[in-house]
């Protein structure tokens, strides 16, 4: 019975507006906080990729670069796995590159 | 010393920074507080309306700014508070006509005399937003559960911490209980949670509002209003009191009463 009148609540819906709404925002709002659109970043991870790679065998060609958000601070945080060079190595280092936000003072 | 001012504002406009002045103003006016209003928000006067006030302009904040009268002629009385004033803004100009100086400066001559001076700000992030955020001791930022005006407030956020104005309090207008209850509206954690904002008080969208400002009487007079209660209740927690939130419950809605009955709840 309870069942009945929570599904009349719409509480058994998994995925609802409310939801919806907030994981747009986060997305929209950590990328509005350093000002840098989606678009921007895949560039940026682009050139990213393009230096490390004269340096060090970058793993599958690819790079991981997120944004993060603790308490109105931003964080860039960046995966790049890399190949080790040495003959005796098995498999792939990986380094981070964190980059604190120059916007939150 | 003096009056404490606080600031409105939303960055998305229609969000119901006037409405919210308005009900706090009268909240705090008849809590004791000595209170004056200032509508801001120069070229779009508003304030004055939903107040009721507006066929008793004879001066206005650019008159007070530009000299052609003293502040004192251009505080109208409320009519039933006789210590709740407004200064209304300018219909005729624009926002160049104040700087932050000249509000800063109306201010500091309005703090020795009052307990409350609520400023209206405009929407945008402009010049106006700058005038009304320059004098102010705190700042109240005014959001509806939606995605656009949450991401407005945001920045305002973000500017005032740029300008090193202390932490900003949230009110969260016209929350739909019944969609927040069904999942197809932010709630109020959602929102604090996303901005990293206190909360100072959450308004249930209510039915009262509309028929209070064609009317030109704050919905905050109206007892049986839950808006008014819950601007009552922000009023109070300007005052520093400990206010608890209301509870989100709409007790009137008999088929959710069956429901928590029947469900045990």
């Amino acid at each position: 019975m309870a069942g009945f009148f929570d599904r009349m609540r719409g509480r058994s819906a998994n995925k609802n507006s409310g939801n919806t709404a907030k994981e747009r925002l986060q997305f929209i709002l950590v990328h509005d906080r350093i000002n840098l659109p989606p678009e921007r970043m895949e560039m940026m991870k682009r050139e990213i990729l393009e230096v490390i790679s004269k340096y060090v065998d970058v793993a599958g060609n690819q790079i991981d670069v997120a944004l993060e958000n603790r308490h109105r601070s931003s964080l860039l945080v960046a995966e790049v796995p890399v190949t080790k060079t040495n003959d005796d190595s098995e498999g792939q280092a990986e380094s981070r590159l964190d980059a604190a936000d120059a916007d939150d003072a | 010393m003096g009056a404490k001012v606080v600031t409105i504002t939303s960055g998305k406009g229609g969000v119901g920074k006037t409405t919210t002045v308005a009900n706090l103003g009268v909240a705090l006016a008849r809590l004791g507080q000595r209170v004056v209003l200032i509508d801001a928000d120069i070229g779009l006067r508003n304030l004055d309306i939903v107040m009721g006030l507006e066929n008793r302009i004879v001066y206005d904040l650019v008159d007070v700014v530009e000299g052609r009268c003293k502040i004192r002629q251009a505080m109208i009385k409320h009519k039933l508070f006789p210590e709740l004033y407004l200064i209304p803004s300018a219909q005729t100009r624009d926002k160049t006509a104040v700087s932050p100086t000249d509000m800063i400066q109306l201010t500091d001559k309005l703090r020795p005399e009052f307990d409350f001076i609520l400023i209206d700000s405009p929407a945008g992030i402009e010049r106006g937003f700058r005038n009304a955020v320059a004098p102010s001791d705190e700042v109240l930022i005014v959001t509806n559960p939606e995605v656009s005006a949450v991401r407005d407030a945001d920045r305002i956020i973000g500017l005032l911490e740029a300008d090193n104005k202390g932490p900003a309090q949230l009110i969260l207008n016209r929350a739909k209980i019944d969609l927040i209850r069904k999942g197809e509206m932010l709630s109020a954690e959602d929102v604090t949670d996303i901005l990293a904002i206190r909360l100072i008080g959450i308004v249930p969208e209510d039915e009262h509002v509309i028929p209070s400002s064609n009317n030109g009487v704050p919905v905050t007079l109206n007892e049986n209003s839950r808006a008014g209660m819950a601007f009552r209740n922000i009023a109070r927690r300007l005052m520093g009191e400990n206010v608890p939130f209301m509870p989100m419950e709409d007790d009137n809605n008999i088929l959710r009463r069956i429901a928590r009955l029947l469900s045990g709840g």
